[in-house]
């Protein structure tokens, strides 16, 4: 007797290919089919008219409404008012002072993101301690024999930019403060630091930009004035330090106990244990809570237009008033919510790929 | 600031070998880590004080200057403006006091309605996302993706200025079922409560005690004698059956005002305001894409074992997901559910922004620009937010002590 195996069948031609993904991946079973035929016509119906107006009907090109004639959606009114939305009123001479300050930014923050690049903490406290000095003296002026710029003609994207990452450098020492308080064995200074956090943690951001702009100058002593701008720096700073603190006491409960005793052991003081052992373990912990803290706060700036100030959604808002270009709001809206994605999606993606990347647990998926 | 006195056990004494300690060598105070965290806490209190006593010194000599007198007797003042909606009588005559409790009743208003739609449309994100079916995890997954990246106030802006604003005149309403769209609001017949409707309403009293009761005594039963009882089907009976059945009994005492359009506006009917749909539609669709990625979570940290073990054991699909997945994935998701609760109802204070009477519109709005009582005002708002929010933790540290794993 001989046996031969036969040769292999190729598998059923509907569990292959796009037949066969389709039958596995949309129409399962009868209430999965429904599901996706009727998702599937909702998405046509919706989607066409939405493409058509926003790309093939849409005009680009062109100084006024008259440009705007082919039905879709009128690009024209963001593009001839780019500046504005970049920039806000900041006088179109100085502009290189914005990009500059923008550029370095940027090339400081991906210089930390690049896995390869070295020197990375040096990186870091230039970022945070030498950066916004440098960009303060950029944007402000008035030194250096650059010319003075006032704050309130900051508006517009820089204007938003502005508002976070000072909201976030400065909210960073007062946070891990407030969270080593917090942790602290003292009544008193736990006590103060608790009360603290949750104060500003269960107050609408809302009302601390009204208390920033109506109480606060009440606060300091007559003849002292502030900016508009400062007051809201102010707020967001304490309400931020607050959630930020949150964050920090996660990441110093996530460092394991030993670490502390260990460093105890080796007689080291309370500070040096903390700089030197505890701290840069947990910071690289708290990234990804860091740059979550920051999405949120990148959001709420836009609540600033309450108060009076020119973020880069109330320049659109201020747009959309415009009597020559009345009726195209639909298109600002989309253009801020645009720029505020970008950022958003962006920053959220990079923290979980962080937390992917730092949780080197055992997992089951 | 603070110092570590867990080494506090460690006096010198305990170092240095016997009798060669000179008598007098007590640690100098600052070395002693409990005398040195008394001086921190005292230096602390004063620095607190000092500054508090600045800004309040600061403040009276400047409210002062103004001319502006603190205290709160504002609030037994007549207020003298009128507001857009209100769910109890206002009116011009009524004082500052009660343009709170009104501002309040907006704020829960437009909080509960979200918090409702919030729930629903999350959770239907959620399982979505996990569907198998390709389609919707990815249309789920877009959805949230598009929407929690996107601010609030951005949102809110979107539907109440570029959709509800742009409605056509009530003229040219749009109109489906009795109801009417229009640039003023959604304006539907509202219902009106006839003679013997409190029958109605104690029916439904009696029926959800019942209800309760009847739980109670099934779940004791179960727990001694193993016998079930169908307690989902006596519950409708009980909660929906009865007040129905007195509802027909009392001869249907509810009739409908119908709106009617006279002149360039409707009478009649019930009116839900633009700015409310708007707020309500924004806090909706922004809050249920955070709780939908909240669901998802849950529902992945129940091990997949879990629900091996349980079809391993007989239990049909349906009794997995009801006895075995979602009990344990409720424990994971509430805690951050209640937090996104909290956020939405903090997040309903951008209400001020479209004018949609809440309390920070009309309380740290209007009444502080009418009175100028700004740290009153202020201090009132942010004790309210501060006091919901207190509630709230409380109510989650309740939970978790009782959701608590307990392990053997």
């Amino acid at each position: 007797m001989k046996y031969e195996t036969q040769p292999t069948l190729p598998a059923p031609a509907s569990t292959i290919g796009l037949v066969g993904w389709a039958r596995k991946h949309l129409f399962s079973g009868p209430v999965n089919s429904i599901a996706t035929l009727l998702i599937g016509y909702l998405l046509i119906t919706l989607l066409t008219p939405s493409i058509q107006w926003l790309f093939i009907d849409s005009d680009w090109v062109g100084s006024s409404r008259d440009a705007c004639t082919s039905g879709g959606a009128c690009w024209v009114f963001i593009s001839n008012r780019l500046d504005q939305f970049f920039y806000g009123f900041y006088p179109e001479a100085e502009y290189w002072r914005l990009n500059l300050a923008f550029v370095l930014l940027l090339a400081s923050i991906i210089w930390l993101i690049m896995p390869q690049t070295p020197k990375k903490g040096l990186m870091a406290i230039f970022l945070l301690l030498v950066y916004p000095v440098i960009a303060f003296f950029l944007l402000y002026g008035n030194s250096f024999g650059l010319e003075q710029v006032e704050t309130h003609l900051w508006g517009g994207l820089s204007l938003t930019l502005v508002l976070a990452g000072v909201g976030i450098v400065a909210s960073l020492p007062l946070g891990i403060l407030l969270a080593l308080g917090r942790q602290s064995e003292m009544p008193i200074v736990r006590s103060v630091c608790v009360i603290f956090i949750e104060i500003w943690r269960g107050v609408p951001l809302i009302t601390v930009l009204f208390m920033a702009s109506v109480m606060l100058p009440l606060f300091f002593p007559e003849g002292m004035s502030f900016d508009k701008l400062l007051r809201a720096l102010i707020g967001i700073t304490l309400f931020q330090s607050a959630y930020m603190a949150e964050v920090i006491r996660g990441g110093l409960q996530a460092i394991s106990k030993g670490q502390y005793e260990a460093a105890d052991a080796l007689g080291l003081g309370y500070w040096q244990k903390m700089i030197l052992i505890i701290m840069p373990q947990a910071l690289k912990l708290m990234i990804p809570g860091i740059v979550n803290t920051f999405i949120a706060l990148f959001k709420d700036t836009s609540l600033v237009l309450i108060i009076g100030l020119f973020d880069i959604l109330a320049i659109g808002q201020a747009a959309n008033q415009d009597p020559d270009w009345i009726g195209y709001s639909n298109e600002s809206y989309i253009f801020v919510a645009l720029m505020f994605w970008i950022f958003c999606f962006s920053m959220s993606r990079y923290s979980m790929h962080l937390e992917k990347k730092l949780h080197t647990g055992h997992s089951n998926r | 600031m603070s110092s570590d006195i867990s080494n506090s056990g460690n006096t010198p004494q305990d170092n240095v070998p016997k009798g060669q300690l000179p008598p007098e060598s007590k640690p100098k105070f600052w070395n002693d880590p409990r005398k040195r965290s008394l001086l921190f806490q005292i230096l602390l209190l004063c620095g607190i004080g000092m500054v508090f006593y600045t800004i309040i010194n600061n403040t009276l000599t400047n409210l002062d200057q103004r001319g502006i007198t603190t205290g709160f007797d504002f609030i037994s003042e007549k207020a003298g403006f009128g507001i857009s909606m209100s769910l109890v009588e206002f009116t011009a005559e009524s004082t500052y006091g009660w343009v709170f409790v009104i501002g309040l009743l907006n704020t829960i208003l437009v909080a509960v309605l979200g918090i409702i739609g919030a729930t629903i449309l999350g959770f239907i994100l959620g399982v979505a996302r996990l569907s198998d079916n390709w389609l919707i995890s990815k249309f789920s997954a877009v959805y949230i993706e598009t929407f929690r990246n996107i601010p609030l106030l951005l949102q809110i802006f979107f539907w109440y200025f570029a959709v509800l604003r742009a409605l056509p005149q009530p003229r040219q309403s749009i109109e489906f079922l009795g109801t009417f769209l229009n640039n003023r609001g959604f304006i539907t017949p509202a219902p009106v409560a006839g003679e013997g409707f409190g029958l109605v309403v104690i029916a439904l009293i009696v029926g959800i005690l019942a209800s309760w009761l009847t739980v109670r005594w099934a779940h004791k039963r179960q727990d001694e004698s193993g016998k079930q009882f169908p307690i989902l089907w006596t519950c409708v009976g009980l909660v929906v059956g009865l007040p129905l059945l007195a509802f027909f009994a009392a001869g249907m005492p509810i009739s409908l005002d119908h709106p009617e359009l006279k002149g360039f506006n409707f009478r009649g009917g019930l009116t839900i305001i633009p700015e409310l749909i708007a707020l309500w539609l924004a806090l909706t669709i922004y809050t249920a894409a955070f709780i939908g990625e909240t669901v998802r979570a849950g529902i992945l940290a129940v091990s997949h074992g879990q629900t091996e073990a349980a079809s391993a054991l007989g239990l049909s699909k349906g009794r997995v997901l009801r006895f075995i997945v979602i009990p344990q994935a409720m424990r994971v998701i509430i805690p951050p559910l209640t937090s996104q609760y909290l956020n939405l109802t903090k997040n309903s204070s951008l209400a001020t922004a479209i004018g949609y009477p809440d309390l920070v519109n009309v309380f740290a709005g209007t009444t502080l620009n009418q009175t100028g009582q700004a740290i009153e005002v202020i201090a009132m708002t942010m004790a309210l937010y501060l006091t919901l929010s207190l509630l709230t933790s409380l109510f989650m540290n309740w939970y978790n002590a009782k959701m608590q794993l307990s392990e053997r």
